[in-house]
């Protein structure tokens, strides 16, 4: 089975993507990962004002069968959270890498974006 | 050492389905989407591959008293074609296993038995028949067959239709707990109107070389063991290791909710210590509970009281897909058990909310 993985972001070895515009780093998780999770249940998320840290837990996911953290790819102020999760987690299932999304972060340094894999590299990760 | 597979091993792989080790198995964990599993087995109807369930056939002379003296449920009410749900308990009256009890059609005028031990035990208690006939000097036959046949599971309000329109003569006239032998796609397989997801139901004992004959008989959702736990959770089924474990978590029938399998008058291993707690009365009792708050209880949680105090272990918890909320089980004082009852459960460090309620927490047959 193969996944889709956007050129347009970067990635996180333990599957989260951020994807930069205006100025927001915006971050989910990956088609992969919530195929191995399976049915999300349910998302814990910072709240918008806190600050998250690059490869530090940000939350966590919980589908039918496992409880997985959530890593920040970079680190800053926690500037939006799809709410949306809250009533409707299936839509990390439905759509990863876009109405799926969890945060936007203002990021505090934008070279730490630069240390994250490219979709290349993260495709051969999980070939 | 090695997993032992389904004999449809690979045809479930190339369904798609996601493996897990299970019991020593390794047995699909899901096809799909464990909700769309479950959604079906709900509305609808789905097939289960359980092969990892043992199957011990018991038959001679000395049958019965074998079976009546290791379950404590009795074995003498099962004419020809009855099942009956028991416990196998240890001297102390602690659960060691639990177990379907099929009285087959007779062998050579001799009364037979096949008996269902979960995944992994197999062995252990076919030792343990072995052991106690021995000292016993009784005369019967025990053998271990789980590598000699498949067990599906077709369960859901279609169910009867499916397994109807699957089956040669009618199977469907039999009652909930009746089994007998019935052909099925052409092959004679042993056929129960029993099942673990609160449905109605039908189970198959099918000899191992014609699984994929049978299994491909019927068209309707493949699930796996992921949307098995969610179903039987809801349904407030027990599951071996988990609601119950004679190492790390004994427990007797009375403190499980399965005290409806002890006859005490019959004679069984376990019964005098099983008397004495009946007459004193449990000081823990397993209770179904929905969480309030956002959150999903999991197994091995800390169940506290209002203030904090820890009272017991979540030992089976879940999202569940048909009510749409977090519910569970675990062990708690009796003083606690009671439905409506206010309790926490501990998620990650945080106190959540959580209402003791009756279980099975569905409706179910």
């Amino acid at each position: 089975m193969s996944f889709d993985v956007p050129e347009d972001r970067r990635y996180m070895e333990s599957h989260e993507w951020a994807l930069e515009t205006d100025d927001v780093v915006r971050v989910g998780i990956t088609e992969f990962a919530q195929d191995e999770l399976g049915d999300v249940v349910f998302v814990e998320l910072p709240d918008e004002g806190d600050d998250v840290a690059a490869d530090e837990e940000f939350g966590v996911i919980e589908s039918i069968k496992a409880v997985s953290d959530l890593y920040a790819p970079v680190s800053g102020e926690v500037v939006g959270v799809n709410e949306a999760l809250f009533d409707s987690p299936e839509l990390v299932n439905d759509d990863p890498f876009g109405d799926g999304w969890m945060l936007e972060i203002d990021p505090a340094d934008e070279s730490e974006l630069a240390d994250l894999l490219s979709a290349d590299e993260y495709e051969d990760q999980i070939a | 050492m090695p997993l032992q597979t389904p004999p449809l091993r690979g045809l479930h792989a190339d369904r798609g389905a996601k493996f897990t080790e299970f019991g020593g198995w390794d047995m699909p964990v899901e096809f799909d989407s464990i909700r769309e599993e479950h959604e079906a087995v709900r509305s609808a109807a789905g097939i289960f591959d359980v092969s990892h369930m043992g199957e011990i056939h018991v038959t001679g002379p000395d049958a019965t008293t074998l079976m009546g003296r290791l379950t404590t449920n009795d074995v003498t009410a099962l004419d020809v074609g009855d099942s009956q749900y028991a416990a196998i308990t240890d001297e102390d009256g602690v659960i060691v296993d639990d177990t379907v009890v099929y009285r087959l059609p007779d062998e050579d005028d001799r009364p037979a038995y096949l008996f269902v031990p979960n995944a992994g035990n197999d062995e252990a208690t076919h030792e343990r028949w072995l052991s106690y006939r021995n000292e016993w000097g009784l005369e019967a036959t025990v053998d271990n067959r789980t590598d000699e046949y498949a067990m599906f599971a077709v369960q859901g309000p279609d169910a009867t239709g499916l397994v109807s329109d699957a089956a040669e003569g009618s199977v469907t006239d039999l009652s909930r707990f009746e089994a007998r032998y019935a052909t099925v796609a052409g092959v004679e397989c042993w056929t129960a109107r029993t099942g673990y997801t609160g449905e109605d139901g039908f189970e198959f004992v099918v000899p191992w070389n014609d699984a994929e004959t049978v299994w491909s008989a019927f068209d309707c959702q493949p699930c796996g063991l992921g949307a098995r736990d969610t179903l039987r959770i809801e349904a407030g089924y027990l599951l071996a290791g988990q609601d119950f474990d004679r190492e790390s978590n004994p427990r007797t029938p009375y403190e499980a909710g399965i005290g409806f399998t002890v006859k005490l008058d019959t004679e069984f291993v376990g019964r005098d210590a099983l008397e004495r707690v009946k007459e004193e009365g449990v000081e823990e009792k397993l209770v179904g509970f929905r969480l309030i708050d956002r959150g999903v209880p999991r197994h091995g949680y800390d169940i506290t009281n209002t203030e904090g105090r820890v009272i017991g272990t979540v030992t089976s918890g879940t999202m569940s897909p048909t009510l749409g909320s977090p519910i569970g089980m675990g062990y708690v004082p009796v003083e606690y058990a009671e439905p409506g009852t206010t309790l926490r459960v501990v998620v990650r460090g945080q106190s959540k909310k959580a209402r003791v309620e009756t279980i099975p927490f569905i409706e179910t047959v």
